[in-house]
């Protein structure tokens, strides 16, 4: 094993562009559930985003409006979801993995032509002196858009919890329907919102991975990260700062086990490859361990305002 | 009185199969504590939730000092000055007493003035509370202070109050009643609902009688007795529970210094408790709700087991048994909550009598059920107790509450248990039906049997027990006779003045 080849700038610098996607993901997904609805249809809606952006970007020859429309395929797809669980009080849990299930075929597809193409990238954001930081700036500062955007939302979706009326109103959605709707808050409409929000940073997601990670179109290419995003949040407690740890560490330890796996290391490639989700769980778990667990009390609950 | 604050004309309001309110019309006067007055399923909260704008009226209006009131959501009550408390708080677990009182404002403001807002409002009015505390923490007359706080931090015009008193020891209803006062006095009108009459009749100028949709009656409640009150609310006169004169017989069941550890992060641990209980008494157990009722219920039970040697029945020690082997002994229970502890909500009652009287009613035989037995047996429980129900075949939770519980009660007292354990057996349950319980454990006790009524109603504990004690933080008073309490030594026993306790009844 040559453990030399493996660049610690590089790795980290991957890392980044590897946690992107879930981060997106987990984090939209939080904001679902802390307004009190599961939509198990993450990998649905992610991979929908993914060959929306993908053929978008294609088509416009430019990436941006691919981000575009896969933010807002995705929103559509979650609000199909929506309308089914919150009007016509479906159940939430088969919905999912319905919209799950729907997105891996729609997606197979709408992408069938564009199999083999290579699509237009992000171009990396140049920070000015910041990118020119020595092992710093290549590590930190010399990607693309996405991944500070990802970083912003976590940070932009923190403060609005924590601060805002609107948020403390999503989350009393959540914990409690029937109070809120005492109250005179318009539950559902609340929690259609949340749903399309969530939509859109899968697709947001998605098109990372179709657009900037791999970057081209294959059936089935997110390969579960929309049930790690899931996981993700449970394991971090619903907390934005947990979900952003959960997400990096996923990421980081993927790109990790890549590199041993090129580098040749003793350990059976199975074990490797299983090896970030084993250590994101395990860590997750035990930061959860301790102290409340803080799911969203009407989490996955049914609401309707007859009673 | 001059000009009415609110007046109802003609409110009518149907759901399908049901007229929840039939031409109501009554007026609430400025400065005045009106009380609605009514059984369950009388139309009461239909009628609160059209004044607070949650449901519409099919018919008639409303006029608010004389300008009309037609509020299509909530918020606009809350801003034409109509603020309510309800019975079911309205408070969400998880989050700060602050963000509870803020997500029941208009504009509320910054959090630092609001917590001292806060703290201002609940000194002003004797209901102090810490605006940073997290609201599933707080025992169920604080939480009560939350709600009652939101409202006057909004300067109401007209305080509605659903059920207010039903979880505060009577300590803590005079504090209340201290408020509303002096709320009364600053020109605020209240709507009082509630089915104690003789609060009502302490607190209350006016009472609107309402009785399955429609108004029966409006009077000075202070001038009538409550006999006629109840009677005007029921429609009939019914007969109060009376005992019979019993002998206690030998010790059924004993429990010595039982403590246990609180089951999770709300609950509440069980702290040396003990008590002995005859054949054919009936031993009240008070107290504030959060004080380990239900730890002690799910003690007895069986649904937690207890340290050794610690419960014991007829002189066995059952503490390590299952509910299923202290039933085949004949020590059985009824939990407080009635969907989903006591009943299971989606299966019919035939099905949840099998679920407890399967042993005793032997409804099972070689592993399969009996239904036709079953079925016998349900419809034994529903006829003898008056269950009202499409048929024995419907689900749980699609009974009134008062009915299911006429329904989880009847089907053990039908098993002919030799101790009951039962926590709350009447609450939330309509006078006629609550007196129609309250009768079948005092006949079942005069048969020989122990029971144990656990609950925070204290008229009912004094109406039906031979003792009484109080639970504390878990901690159980010593048992005395009921006959030489009165309210005030109770109160104190409830707020955990046990020396006192003590030195009385060595004394």
């Amino acid at each position: 094993m040559d453990l030399s080849s493996i660049s610690p700038v590089l790795l980290i610098a991957s890392v980044m562009v590897s946690a992107t996607p879930i981060l997106l993901a987990a984090i939209g997904e939080m904001v679902v559930e802390k307004s009190g609805v599961l939509n198990l249809g993450v990998e649905g809606m992610m991979i929908t985003g993914a060959v929306v952006g993908f053929a978008v970007a294609v088509n416009a020859d430019a990436p941006v409006p691919g981000f575009m429309a896969a933010a807002l395929a995705s929103a559509l797809l979650a609000l199909v979801f929506g309308v089914l669980t919150q009007l016509f009080l479906s159940n939430q849990v088969a919905t999912g993995l319905g919209l799950t299930l729907f997105g891996l075929g729609l997606s197979a597809l709408i992408g069938k032509p564009y199999e083999g193409m290579k699509s237009p990238t992000l171009p990396r954001l140049d920070l000015g002196p910041l990118s020119d930081l020595p092992v710093f700036g290549r590590m930190l500062f010399s990607h693309d858009a996405m991944v500070y955007l990802s970083l912003l939302l976590v940070l932009a979706v923190w403060a609005f919890l924590k601060f805002t009326r609107a948020g403390l109103i999503l989350r009393a959605v959540g914990e409690s329907h029937d109070a809120a709707h005492a109250l005179g808050y318009k539950v559902v409409r609340v929690r259609l919102v949340a749903i399309a929000f969530g939509g859109a940073c899968a697709g947001l997601g998605g098109a990372y991975l179709s657009l900037v990670r791999v970057p081209q179109w294959t059936e089935g290419m997110t390969a579960g990260a929309g049930w790690i995003a899931l996981a993700i949040v449970v394991f971090a407690s619903w907390r934005a700062g947990r979900v952003a740890i959960g997400a990096y560490l996923f990421g980081g330890v993927t790109v990790l086990q890549l590199n041993l796996q090129a580098a040749g290391a003793a350990v059976p490639v199975a074990l490797l490859s299983a090896s970030p989700y084993l250590i994101t769980i395990l860590v997750l778990v035990i930061i959860s361990a301790r102290g409340a667990h803080g799911a969203p009390a009407s989490l996955g609950r049914p609401f309707h305002a007859s009673a | 009185m001059g000009q009415p604050l609110l007046s109802l004309r003609g409110l009518t309001k149907a759901y399908p199969g049901v007229i929840a309110n039939d031409d109501v019309s009554f007026e609430i006067g400025e400065g005045e504590i009106h009380a609605l007055l009514g059984e369950n399923g009388a139309g009461k909260s239909t009628l609160v939730k059209m004044i607070y704008g949650l449901v519409q009226p099919d018919a008639g209006e409303m006029t608010m000092r004389a300008a009309p009131f037609s509020p299509s959501e909530p918020a606009e009550a809350r801003r034409s000055g109509v603020a309510m408390v309800f019975q079911h708080f309205s408070l969400f677990d998880a989050l700060s007493v602050a963000e509870n009182v803020a997500l029941g404002m208009e504009m509320p403001p910054k959090t630092r003035d609001l917590a001292r807002q806060i703290r201002e409002v609940s000194e002003a009015y004797g209901l102090p509370l810490d605006p940073f505390r997290t609201v599933g923490t707080l025992s169920a007359g604080e939480r009560q202070r939350v709600e009652i706080i939101r409202c006057l931090l909004q300067d109401p015009k007209l305080l509605i109050m659903d059920e207010p008193t039903s979880v505060l020891t009577p300590q803590e209803v005079d504090i209340l009643f201290q408020t509303l006062r002096k709320l009364r006095s600053e020109g605020t009108s209240i709507l009082y609902i509630s089915h104690k009459l003789e609060e009502i009749r302490a607190l209350c100028d006016t009472a609107t009688i309402l009785r399955l949709g429609k108004k029966v009656a409006t009077c000075t409640p202070r001038d009538t007795t409550a006999r006629e009150l109840a009677e005007m609310m029921v429609g009939s006169s019914f007969a109060a529970p009376a005992a019979k004169a019993t002998r206690p017989g030998e010790v059924l069941l004993e429990v010595k210094s039982l403590s246990l550890p609180a089951p999770d992060a709300f609950a509440t641990p069980l702290r040396g408790v003990s008590l002995s209980l005859r054949a054919g008494e009936v031993l009240g157990i008070g107290g504030v709700a959060g004080n380990g009722q239900d730890e002690l219920l799910t003690a007895l039970s069986g649904e937690r087991l207890a340290p050794q040697g610690t419960i014991a029945f007829k002189g066995k020690d059952v503490s390590r048994s299952g509910p299923l082997a202290r039933r085949a002994l004949g020590l059985l229970s009824g939990p407080e909550e009635r969907l989903g502890h006591a009943a299971a909500p989606n299966m019919s009652l035939v099905e949840n009598g099998v679920l407890t009287a399967s042993r005793r009613e032997k409804l099972v035989r070689r592993g399969f059920i009996d239904w036709p037995g079953a079925a016998r047996f349900a419809e034994r429980v529903i006829e003898s107790f008056d269950v009202r129900t499409p048929s024995a075949q419907t689900a749980a939770r699609a009974l009134s509450g008062g009915n299911l519980q006429k329904f989880v009660i009847g089907r053990e007292i039908m098993q002919k248990p030799e101790v009951l354990v039962v926590n709350q057996p009447t609450w939330g349950v309509d006078a006629a039906a609550a007196a129609a319980i309250r009768q079948a454990l005092l006949d079942l006790a005069s048969e020989g049997a122990g029971i144990v009524v656990i609950s925070q109603d204290l008229d009912e504990l004094m109406e039906i027990s031979d003792r009484f004690a109080a639970l504390n933080e878990g901690r159980l008073s010593g048992a005395r006779p009921v006959a030489e309490l009165d309210i005030e030594k109770i109160g104190l026993m409830m707020g955990g003045a046990h020396d006192l306790e003590l030195v009385s009844s060595h004394a």
